[in-house]
């Protein structure tokens, strides 16, 4: 009998001898290997850019927007009525599980500063608007909730209105801005946020006190949506309808009437999201798992013609006295490495391939080790798989034929 | 002393599709005692291959006996009669059958790999079987940076290093020139009358017979001679 050490030994002194072929052999398992840890961290690069981008909306967000209103049979749409108020927003802010509350109020208006002008949507939110879209100053500072009560005539621009308005790279902060004629002061910048997930500008805007908004710019009382941060992203659904309740009773909503008011979570948006993200993923790997399976088949064919190749050598170790389970192994081992020795080199070229995606696409592919190790694991089964047939076929050898043949 | 080989009424019998059976051995008997060299020539189709595939336990008779050092071997199972072969026997062929790129000892190693001895022990015997055919320079070597006749000569290191019980030989010096075929044939005298190895050895060239010191001829699936090598012929070869 023959131990497995020796008969690995065996195997690798067989496939050492044939080093170009084990190469050429190998190679359909190494592009298969490569293409899926390349595929997979593309497919979780997406995910990771699509949370990414959810996230960027702000950590645990909930969204209250007015509901529609009928006037005379007509219907506005969602956020058509005037309902929603400054005390809804205090309100909601003293709920448990609520972290911070900004109420936005929108405007679209001309600016004029520098000698330029520039439409842009001017936001009136809270100080806490920073916390609930976790979206940081750049340079100067945020307005302060003594700035809001006063209704001071402050503003914090937004990148894309900085280079519109200061296209020759002056310093904005302390500088003037007119919004509808009304002079304001731009105390700080906000750091650039890029499109958001629906490919809108998040950067072309001006943020101003929302009670200056409401005083100065559109004289009311209604606010255009609450912007709530939960605590934590578990509990979003129930503060979500404890907000509902909230509403309902404060609008006197009588059980069985239509809301006045709309509240939305993004998270429903970030699973559909990254499930698509998901989906996508799971399709690249999935082609690229065909292509393994092809290098599987490549190695079963190269091992058959090695097997009709190496019959007399074959015939030879039988008649030495070879067990055919000594046989079986040797050239199911050899097939085994075969696909591990491709599985192993397709993981580094995998692995540089996801790193060279990265940089040149500056896109975030990551290469996962549970990935690798799939990988690793599949490429062995296919040797197994894909070995045994060959392997059975050289155990299975009359030695005097086997002998003999030329 | 119990003989090496102990075969009787034996038979086989190839079952063709179709078509009549084909009988290649009518009833063998035969007994090669410990430290025989006997010499088995035939033509064709007489049955000596047969035989000696039977003996050399690579295949089974269809019926009668085979005791081989004393036990019987005809029903052992495939596993049993590889384990045998490892052990006891030792194969040499016409066409060498070394494994290519592959060294000299390494080759000469084979047969013990498969009987499961520890490599340190692998080595030493290797080396010392490759002494023992003249070819201890060599064992770096691979197949074919060799003469045909000193890859035949690592083919017997490879068939002695086992120390085992029987030699079986298949016209060892059909592939070789007449001079390699004195060296092989005189290092077989020399295994068979120093060692006492017992060799049994299939051939169809009366000159190479004429080394072993015993003469089965096969013909038409019989024994038609058993008798001792005459001595004068053989001296008449030799000289």
């Amino acid at each position: 009998m023959i131990g497995i050490a020796q008969t690995l030994r065996l195997a690798l002194q067989a496939l050492i001898r044939n080093r170009s072929r084990s190469l050429l052999t190998m190679l359909g398992v190494v592009i298969g290997v490569a293409a899926v840890i390349v595929t997979v961290a593309i497919g979780t690069g997406a995910k990771t850019s699509v949370a990414n981008q959810i996230n960027s909306l702000g950590s645990n967000l909930i969204v209250v927007i007015p509901g529609s209103v009928q006037t005379s049979g007509a219907r506005t749409g969602n956020g058509g009525a005037s309902t929603l108020t400054v005390q809804d927003g205090l309100a909601i802010a003293k709920l448990p599980g609520v972290s911070a509350v900004s109420p936005s109020v929108n405007v679209r208006a001309q600016l004029v500063a520098n000698g330029q002008n520039w439409q842009t949507q001017v936001t009136g939110v809270a100080p806490t608007f920073t916390t609930v879209r976790s979206w940081d100053v750049g340079s100067g500072r945020f307005f302060t909730q003594n700035e809001t009560d006063t209704s001071a005539k402050v503003a914090v621009l937004g990148q894309t209105v900085v280079k519109q308005l200061f296209p020759d790279g002056s310093d904005p902060v302390g500088r003037s801005v007119v919004i509808r004629n009304v002079p304001f002061t731009v105390i700080g910048t906000m750091i650039a946020k890029g499109q958001s997930g629906a490919g809108q500008d998040q950067d072309d805007t001006v943020l101003i006190p929302y009670t200056s908004a409401l005083e100065r710019l559109t004289g009311g009382t209604t606010i255009g949506q609450l912007m709530v941060s939960a605590v934590d992203g578990d509990h979003i659904d129930s503060v979500q309808s404890q907000i509902t309740g909230l509403l309902e009773q404060r609008h006197q909503i009588v059980a069985g009437q239509p809301d006045d008011f709309q509240v939305r979570n993004l998270q429903d948006i970030a699973q559909a999201a990254s499930a698509t993200a998901s989906i996508l993923g799971l399709l690249l790997a999935a082609v690229a798992a065909v292509s393994l399976v092809v290098g599987g088949i490549g190695i079963m064919n190269i091992m058959l013609v090695s097997v009709t190749e190496r019959t007399r050598e074959i015939g030879l170790r039988v008649a030495l006295g070879a067990r055919g389970a000594a046989i079986l192994r040797q050239f199911l081992i050899e097939a085994v490495v075969l696909s591990t020795g491709g599985g192993a080199l397709g993981v580094l070229i995998g692995v540089a391939g996801a790193a060279a995606v990265a940089f040149f696409a500056h896109w975030p592919a990551s290469v996962s080790i549970s990935a690798i190790l799939l990988a690793l694991a599949f490429s062995a089964a296919v040797g197994v798989f894909f070995g045994y047939w060959p392997a059975r076929k050289a155990a299975a050898l009359d030695p005097i034929r086997a002998l003999r043949f030329e | 002393m119990t003989p090496v080989v102990q075969v009787r009424d034996l038979r086989k019998i190839y079952p063709l599709d179709g078509g009549e059976d084909v009988v290649a051995l009518r009833g063998v008997d035969l007994t090669i005692d410990p430290g025989e060299f006997v010499a088995v020539m035939g033509p064709s189709g007489s049955g000596k291959s047969t035989f000696m595939h039977i003996v050399g336990l690579l295949d089974r008779p269809t019926s009668g006996e085979y005791r081989f050092a004393g036990n019987e071997v005809s029903a052992l199972g495939a596993d049993a009669l590889a384990d045998l072969r490892s052990r006891a026997l030792g194969f040499v062929f016409q066409a060498y059958n070394l494994l290519p790129r592959t060294t000299a000892i390494e080759n000469v190693e084979l047969p013990m790999v498969y009987a499961g001895v520890p490599a340190a022990t692998r080595r030493s015997a290797a080396m010392e079987a490759l002494e023992a055919v003249g070819l201890a320079k060599y064992a770096q070597h691979q197949p074919n940076q060799l003469s045909g006749g000193q890859q035949q000569r690592v083919a017997i290191a490879r068939s002695i290093v086992n120390q085992p019980q029987l030699i079986l030989a298949d016209e060892p010096t059909g592939a070789l020139d007449t001079a390699s075929s004195e060296d092989v044939m005189a290092l077989f005298r020399r295994l068979n009358e120093e060692r006492g190895m017992t060799v049994m050895l299939v051939t169809h060239e009366p000159d190479v017979a004429a080394h072993a010191r015993r003469l089965v001829s096969f013909r038409d699936g019989h024994i038609v001679s058993d008798e001792p090598v005459n001595e004068r012929a053989k001296e008449q070869v030799i000289a």
